[in-house]
Order: structure tokens, then C-alpha cells, then sequence
């Protein structure tokens, strides 16, 4: 990717670690919303999102 | 938490929007597709070449029953129905939103609607294609192997071709690449779970339907999805992240 080193200058107003710290509760709070549309065993909400998840081709029934 | 908050909003919009076209797509091309096979369950098996088997096969052995009881809850077919629909589309743009641009920002953070593209058709490549291989879309009536085996498949190819593409995209040297290819490929030697039999009741023909129209919509939706963030990333960054 040709912007790899554009944002590492402005990267040093913080500090690596919360960066890191950052991307990864943005990433983590992703992998619930999925987990809660996509994957919920529980019937309801199964119900609710049955046609995304075929569409989307989720793991269904 | 600037950058979380960027995040935050660049991923929401994006879904928001994505997930409002996605979903439109979807209510005029899979939909009615699944509403199709859902005849070939319960009552509509009569019209099944072999009915009787059809009602024993469905499911592998310890494959939790279909949740489609009168006795449970769900949205009533219709408006309620595809209501329901949008609004798990717009989550599914979030989520995976959440995690295009997330990644992303280890890389730099996204400077223009091409390059968001180009990461869209990644989660493309990562989300649909690769575990699409082994899994292919399903539809309602077909038979399929243990749920939970099933998931924890989908998501292990996931993660294994997101790992892939990211070491032969930046990797420093082609032994890194080397391996990224050996990721993406070793789910698919390993496999994904399938049922005891591949014989359903639904028609092959209305099967390739399905999976053509899931694959050109999920296209359509990391694309779209990758270039609105990119578009958007830019505009919300705070100066400094």
C-alpha cells in the first residue's frame, strides 16, 4: 500500500501503544457486532437475522 | 481515544450506508430466493422427489433443529421481515466496518475512496470467498453439517486468509509471502465440516441462483463498503491520528 509510511509522522502525537490499544478495542467491539448478527445461537435473534445470514453467507441453521 | 472514535464513526457511517444498499439488494435478489426454498420445508416437501427422506436427512447427527417452529419467535414475512433484514444488514456493514477499517489503520489508515476499495475487496477475498469455498451460500432445506463445528470453521479460514493477505501485501520478504500463501490454502486442505449427504430437496438450479446472487451482492457490498470508508476516513480523522 503506497500510504504505509504517510500517517507515521502524525502517529508520534500518540504513542504506538495506544494506538494499538485503540484498533484493537474498534476491532474487538466488530467481532461482537458480527458475533451477535451472524452467529447467536439464540433462537430469536436467529429468527431476526435468519434471511442476512443466508445471504451473507454465515454459518445458518 | 481519537482514533477509536474515528474508527467509531467512519465504520458507522460506512455501514449505515452499506448496509442500506445491501440490504435493498438483497430484499430484490436473494430474498425472494430463500423464500423459494423455505416452500421445500416442512409441508412444502411434498413436492420433493423423495419426500420422506428428505424430512430424515436434513441434518447431521448432534445439528441443533431448524428454528422455524410455530412456537418460537420470529418477524412476520412481509414488512417486519425485511425490516428485520435491513437492520442486520446495517449491523453487519458496522461490524464489518469495524474491522476493514481497524485494520486499516495498522497500515496507515485509509487516504482515498480507491484505496478503501482495494481493502474492501480484501474483506471480499477474507469474508465471503474463502470460507464461500468450503461453505458454500446455503439455502433454508439443505442439508448441513453441525453448526458450531461449522462456525468455528468459517471463522478459522477467515482469520487464516486475513493473516495470508496481509503477509504477502506487507511482508518484507518472499519467505513471509510464501508462508501467507500456506495460510490462505491450509483451511481449505483441512476442510470444512459436511453433512453425512449432499441430497436436498431443493433444486440445483435455484441453489446456483442463490450462491451467484449472494457472491455478486457480497461483492457489491464490500465494495461499497471499503470505498465509502475510504471516502469517509479522510474527512473524519482528527488531525494528529
Amino acid at each position: 500500500m503506497p500510504t504505509q509510511n504517510s500517517h507515521s509522522a502524525a502517529a508520534s502525537h500518540e504513542s504506538i501503544a495506544s494506538r494499538t490499544i485503540q484498533i484493537t478495542f474498534a476491532a474487538l467491539l466488530g467481532v461482537f457486532v458480527l458475533g451477535g448478527v451472524g452467529f447467536s445461537h439464540i433462537s430469536a435473534v436467529h429468527n431476526a437475522t435468519h434471511d442476512v445470514r443466508h445471504a451473507t453467507a454465515f454459518p445458518c441453521h | 481515544m481519537s482514533l477509536f472514535r474515528t474508527i467509531l464513526f467512519v465504520a458507522a457511517l460506512a455501514g449505515i450506508g452499506t448496509g442500506l444498499v445491501g440490504s435493498a439488494v438483497h430484499i430484490f435478489t436473494t430474498v425472494p430466493l430463500i423464500l423459494q426454498a423455505e416452500t421445500f420445508e416442512g409441508s412444502g416437501e411434498a413436492e420433493a422427489p423423495a419426500p420422506a427422506e428428505a424430512a430424515t436427512h436434513e441434518h447431521a447427527p448432534g445439528t441443533a433443529e431448524h428454528s422455524h417452529d410455530a412456537d418460537e419467535w420470529g418477524p412476520a414475512d412481509g414488512f417486519e421481515r425485511n425490516a428485520y433484514t435491513v437492520l442486520a444488514m446495517v449491523l453487519t456493514g458496522f461490524g464489518f466496518g469495524l474491522l476493514l477499517v481497524a485494520a486499516s489503520e495498522l497500515a496507515g489508515g485509509l487516504t482515498g475512496w480507491r484505496q478503501g476499495v482495494i481493502w474492501g475487496l480484501a474483506g471480499f477475498a477474507v469474508f465471503t470467498l474463502a470460507p464461500g469455498l468450503g461453505l458454500p451460500p446455503e439455502l433454508p432445506a439443505m442439508p448441513a453439517a453441525d453448526l458450531a463445528a461449522r462456525q468455528v470453521w468459517w471463522v478459522g479460514t477467515a482469520a487464516a486468509t486475513a493473516a495470508g493477505l496481509a503477509l504477502i501485501a506487507f511482508g518484507r520478504t518472499p519467505v513471509l509471502a510464501i508462508l501467507g500463501v500456506a495460510l490462505i490454502v491450509a483451511p481449505q486442505i483441512i476442510g470444512a465440516p459436511q453433512p453425512a449427504s449432499h441430497e436436498s430437496p431443493i433444486p440445483e438450479s435455484l441453489h446456483h441462483s442463490f450462491v451467484v446472487a449472494t457472491i455478486v451482492a457480497s461483492f457489491v457490498f464490500w465494495s461499497l463498503l471499503g470505498g465509502l470508508a475510504g471516502w469517509l476516513r479522510p474527512r473524519l480523522a482528527t488531525p494528529g491520528t
